[in-house]
């Protein structure tokens, strides 16, 4: 029994660190760029092919490839959110036309994305084994990929956390956003700071899907449900608020093992069932204001 | 004679509109089985971007429901279609569209902008979830099979679908049903000060809106004969009537017509030329449209017009 529950309520770790760190740097593009970035899901599975890709062609080890992922990702999602984004920013009326128009904007860039990986990388469903020998947690057995894969995904949440709380260009991102405008005013380079965000969400995707690679198969049409989750965990934590996100990836984590222990062919209705009790309960989420 | 000339103005389009009609209504005569199919494909789209704009234009709301009411008419034709004559399928298709609507819109119109989306976008994997889930548990299969409907009946019924919805989104626009909804996308807060009750008008266009979107899922599902519910709760079917409707130009009447009409037929094009391109090209054009064309289509060709007609409008 007690093995049970240390089964459900470790693999939800393991899957919450995977939502977290997806879920931050939705945050992030959200939160601070206001930017719902629907091909959010598509830089995940950008990173994920890059390093089967790395780890096949080359025989690089994955995590290393980390080092390939995370900055190119962020030059992209930099360069994107200059170019695209910023062009939109000036030219809608209001915050909440420039949220819809944004959001639009993105689902082209989904799939724009989408169809390069797919004459990139063809349909196929690919994967490689990396670590894949069981570790014993007090009777339960895991797969030492997941454990890294959970190692890695706290670390960097942490390590973002600490950047943001204690730097000077964390700062300026907390008072962007707060008020974009004001930060502004007090001499904050806004345009740099939204793209830095929307450069760090996509470097983060880009991290997760690096992950995500070494645990799961990967594919070209795999970013549409990672996007999706990370958006009922952006919700479940509260929109704009990166610890909240942190703290409802696990939730989410541990409520699909939890639903999937019972009733596997439920887990994502049962997310949906959560994000739509949220959206009409409590739409600020668990540590919205 | 100012009148009829004014009238003259005002009855081109819509006698244009009629021709096009009757053209479309006799065309099954003497077109081949290929065009009727297209033109069932590209009637589809029209119906499910004209519906979108009934109730997404006018308020500024972005519904990615469609997918929801489309799937929730092929269900009614699956379950229904080899109990019932096709004509009470489709209205029951419709009627149960409504009735969906018409519940989520009474809960969820409350949330503002964003959330709305987020919301309309999760209650399409929703359902589709738990109808994998109960098809496999409880019936077993994942699929079903729906009555086959000769091409040439299922082309003119989308017609006939098509018709009443121009007719109801063109009477809802010249009313004070419309005009209220219109106020509400400009300043919610200050329409519901002059008395309109927000909530209550948001929800019933939501609903009109939905019922022509599940009457064309009803029919479309005979033409598929197979279905499961991953190809009827299919979100491409939310995002394609938004992206028509913001290409064609919401501004004007026509605009989504036009927009889905010319889109559909692209598709088409690009599907059978560039199978490997096509999302990419989708991608592209819209992307495009949002940055460089806000009023889409309709407004280039305004603009176009201004500009030969040198600037004599320069400031409308």
């Amino acid at each position: 029994m007690i093995v049970t529950i240390l089964d459900i309520v470790i693999a939800g770790l393991l899957l919450g660190g995977l939502y977290a760190l997806i879920a931050m740097g939705l945050s992030l593009q959200y939160g601070v760029a206001r930017v719902l970035n629907i091909s959010h899901g598509e830089f995940i599975m950008l990173g994920a092919l890059t390093t089967w890709t790395l780890h096949r062609a080359f025989g690089i080890n994955p995590l290393i490839s980390l080092a390939v992922c995370g900055p190119v990702a962020f030059v992209l999602g930099f360069i994107i959110h200059r170019t695209l984004f910023k062009r939109l920013l000036t030219s809608s009326a209001s915050p909440g036309v420039f949220e819809s128009n944004s959001m639009l904007a993105s689902f082209g860039l989904m799939f724009i994305i989408q169809n390069i990986a797919l004459v990139a990388w063809g349909p196929e469903i690919r994967g490689y084994s990396y670590l894949a020998f069981p570790v014993d947690l007090g009777g339960a057995l895991f797969g030492a990929n997941r454990l890294v894969t959970l190692g890695f995904a706290v670390v960097i949440g942490l390590a973002f956390y600490l950047f943001l709380a204690l730097t000077r260009t964390g700062k300026a991102v907390r008072a962007a956003a707060q008020d974009p405008a004001t930060a502004g005013l007090m001499g904050v380079n806004i345009d740099n700071v939204l793209a830095l965000c929307f450069g760090f969400g996509a470097a983060m995707a880009g991290i997760a899907g690096m992950l995500i690679s070494m645990c799961y198969p990967v594919h070209g049409v795999m970013g549409l449900e990672y996007t999706i989750i990370a958006i009922i965990v952006v919700v479940l934590g509260g929109l704009g608020s990166i610890p909240g996100s942190f703290i409802g990836g696990f939730i989410l984590g541990l409520i699909g093992s939890i639903v999937t222990y019972f009733e596997p062919g439920l887990a994502l209705a049962a997310y949906y069932v959560i994000f739509i009790l949220l959206l009409l309960v409590r739409p600020t989420g668990i540590m919205g204001k | 004679m100012n009148i009829t000339r004014v009238d003259f103005k005002k009855m081109w389009g819509p006698g244009l509109l009629l021709i096009i009609l009757v053209l479309l209504a006799t065309l099954s005569l003497h077109a081949s089985t290929y065009t009727v199919i297209l033109l069932t494909s590209i009637l589809m789209y029209v119906v499910m971007t004209v519906s979108w704009v009934i109730f997404s234009a006018p308020t500024g709301y972005i519904s990615l429901a469609p997918a929801a009411f489309f799937g929730v008419g092929i269900y009614t034709s699956a379950i229904l279609g080899n109990k019932l004559p096709l004509p009470i399928v489709i209205f029951v298709g419709g009627l149960a569209s409504f009735c969906l609507a018409l519940l989520v819109g009474a809960l969820t119109l409350r949330l503002k902008g964003i959330y709305f989306a987020m919301f309309t976008f999760g209650l399409v994997e929703l359902i589709k979830h738990l109808l994998l889930w109960y098809e496999i548990k409880f019936t077993g299969t994942r699929g079903r099979f729906v009555i086959v409907v000769d091409n040439n009946t299922i082309y003119h019924v989308m017609l006939i679908i098509l018709v009443a919805l121009l007719l109801i989104a063109y009477l809802i626009r010249r009313s004070r049903f419309g005009l209220a909804l219109q106020s509400i996308g400009e300043n919610e807060d200050a329409a519901a000060h002059t008395g309109i009750n927000v909530n209550a008008l948001k929800t019933i266009a939501f609903a009109i809106s939905a019922v022509f979107v599940g009457a064309a899922g009803a029919i479309m599902a005979t033409r598929w004969t197979y279905i499961d519910p991953y190809i009827a709760f299919n979100p491409l079917f939310s995002f394609m009537p938004v992206l028509m409707a913001i290409f064609g130009g919401m501004r004007r009447f026509y605009g989504p017509i036009l927009g889905a009409a010319i889109f559909a037929y692209l598709e088409e094009i690009l599907i059978t030329r560039f199978p490997y391109y096509y999302m990419l090209i989708f991608g592209t054009i819209l992307v495009v449209t949002i940055l460089y064309l806000p009023d889409g289509l309709i407004g280039l060709i305004q603009k176009v017009q201004r500009r030969i007609s040198g600037g004599q409008h320069a400031n409308t």
